[in-house]
């Protein structure tokens, strides 16, 4: 099987502690991971360098047989769902301004009404940005991050804001999205729950890499689940 | 009066659509601390002998290049650089000024601009330097816009978002120093700022914004132009006058819910 990505000894040192520390793991084409720990764990530290948005990094990560640092020619191919979409309230820019910035070619104007449809958010096509719910931005920063038909899709899930009728909707498409059109799916979440109904594979992280493998593995070690439980515990009583 | 007419119109659409980009990024008073960096310029041309204008170009954009790269390098906020950018730009100007024998009346109507008196050179340079800019905002109209919108996710679509940064900075340098013939440096912000403000009221879509910031800009340099003819008095003034005008009508509108949010 091939491996789309590929992570080794990647390890990210601040002034006064190793926010990852040897990381290695590998995804492979088709592969739904899901990626938990506790807050604070690396995920987003993972994530900037997986996107080349950190690059004070050890280590090695490669992306369709290739090193990040050599070529940036991957992120054509990768769709990115970032967990808080920051951007000007006021921002005076409709959802089909937003998602066509990121179509690179004007003559596949028709995929903007495609993807909208197929996210069930067509009707606010003309809405402003500014006007949305949660849920409802997170659908059109899906929508964005499809656009170049992307072969691996990144999310990194938003923590507040969204009911839980859109949360939902929001795995049923992530689920849609891996089966029927086979797109590898790398997704950060809190929620152990749904990362055992959808994930195939689980990576446990917690500034070192706790676990990775087949998600039925993790979930039928209760062993395994309860450490994860305690060690994420354990840094949420630190952080209050 | 005519060539007034046509600078104007020229600058306004100009102002406007930089403008927009620079509100959006929170730069908005970017504007004006190039217009006073370029007062320098204008300084250091009138001491060499040298048409003010070409040194006010030099000066204002390699100022604001190298601020920006300051701001960047070592993390200073963007209003704290602006306030750098703006007290030195006047302080170099008032120090050369001092030195070649104090004000003259050059120097005032760079502060308050003269646009009822443009020659057909600068005409012709003030709509080359337009058509020039918009050719280059067009071109690259997705990735400006993209990383006005959000830097970060622009990054990740593999645009070179500080490249297109920078590209921002030196495009808004030309402009400011092309319209200080219009509103001099000391209103330059009005121009670049308000018609935005009152546009994104109004506008759904950027293009949409863009479009209603132009009308409102080039209805306030035409009449205020005109009005400033027929009556002798500063267009500068009066163009900045009408153009509140415009803004505070809007606010009005918008208080009344004449303007439905959707």
């Amino acid at each position: 099987m091939l491996s789309l990505v590929e992570i080794s000894h990647l390890t990210v040192k601040y002034p006064d502690v190793k926010a990852l520390d040897d990381i290695n793991f590998t995804v492979n084409s088709g592969d739904f991971l899901g990626i938990i720990g506790p807050n604070g764990a690396g995920k987003s530290t993972l994530f900037d360098c997986m996107l080349n948005l950190n690059t004070k990094y050890d280590g090695e990560i490669k992306f369709f047989g290739e090193n990040i640092r050599k070529s940036k020619n991957y992120l054509n191919s990768i769709g990115y769902v970032p967990q808080k979409p920051i951007f000007e309230k006021n921002f005076p820019a409709t959802v089909t301004d937003v998602v066509r910035m990121d179509l690179r070619k004007d003559s596949e104007e028709s995929k903007i009404d495609e993807i909208l449809q197929q996210l069930w958010i067509h009707e606010l096509r003309n809405r402003r940005i500014g006007e949305l719910s949660g849920g409802q931005l997170q659908r059109v920063f899906i929508a964005k991050a499809l656009m170049n038909n992307p072969k691996i899709l990144i999310l990194d899930e938003p923590v507040t804001g969204i009911d839980q009728q859109s949360i939902e909707l929001f795995y049923s498409i992530l689920r849609e999205l891996n089966s029927k059109q086979k797109i590898t799916i790398i997704w950060s979440s809190h929620d152990l729950d749904a990362v055992n109904r959808l994930a195939n594979h689980v990576a446990c992280l917690n500034r070192t890499l706790f676990f990775h493998g087949q998600s039925e593995k993790f979930f039928s070690d209760d062993d395994l689940v309860k450490q994860y439980s305690e060690a994420s515990m354990q840094e949420h009583m630190h952080h209050h | 009066m005519h060539r007034a007419l046509i600078s104007g119109i020229a600058i306004a659409i100009l102002c406007s659509v930089i403008g927009l980009f620079l509100v959006l990024r929170r730069y908005s008073l970017f504007g004006d601390a190039i217009a006073h960096s370029s007062f320098g310029g204008i300084a250091v041309g009138l001491l060499a002998g040298v048409y003010p204008l070409w040194t006010a170009y030099g000066v204002s954009i390699i100022s604001a290049l190298i601020i920006t790269r300051i701001k960047d390098r070592y993390n200073i906020s963007g209003d704290a650089s602006i306030a750098v950018l703006l007290s030195s730009g006047i302080a170099v100007g008032l120090v050369i000024i001092g030195l070649s024998g104090g004000f003259t009346i050059d120097i005032f109507s760079f502060l308050f601009g003269s646009i009822l008196l443009v020659s057909v050179n600068d005409t012709v340079l003030i709509l080359a330097l337009t058509g020039s800019i918009l050719v280059v905002i067009l071109l690259l109209y997705r990735q400006i816009l993209y990383s006005t919108f959000n830097e970060q996710q622009a990054k990740v679509s593999g645009i070179p978002v500080e490249k297109i940064n920078y590209l921002i900075i030196f495009l808004a340098g030309i402009t400011v120093v092309t319209s200080i013939q219009l509103v001099g440096v000391l209103l330059i912000s009005a121009l670049f700022v308000i018609p935005n403000v009152s546009a994104i009221m109004f506008g759904k879509g950027f293009k949409q914004t863009a479009i209603i910031s132009i009308c409102f800009s080039i209805f306030s340099v035409v009449t205020g132009i005109i009005i400033s003819y027929i009556f002798d008095i500063t267009p500068a003034g009066t163009i900045v006058l009408l153009s509140i005008g415009l803004f505070v009508g809007t606010i009005g509108i918008k208080s009344t819910g004449l303007l439905a949010k959707n």
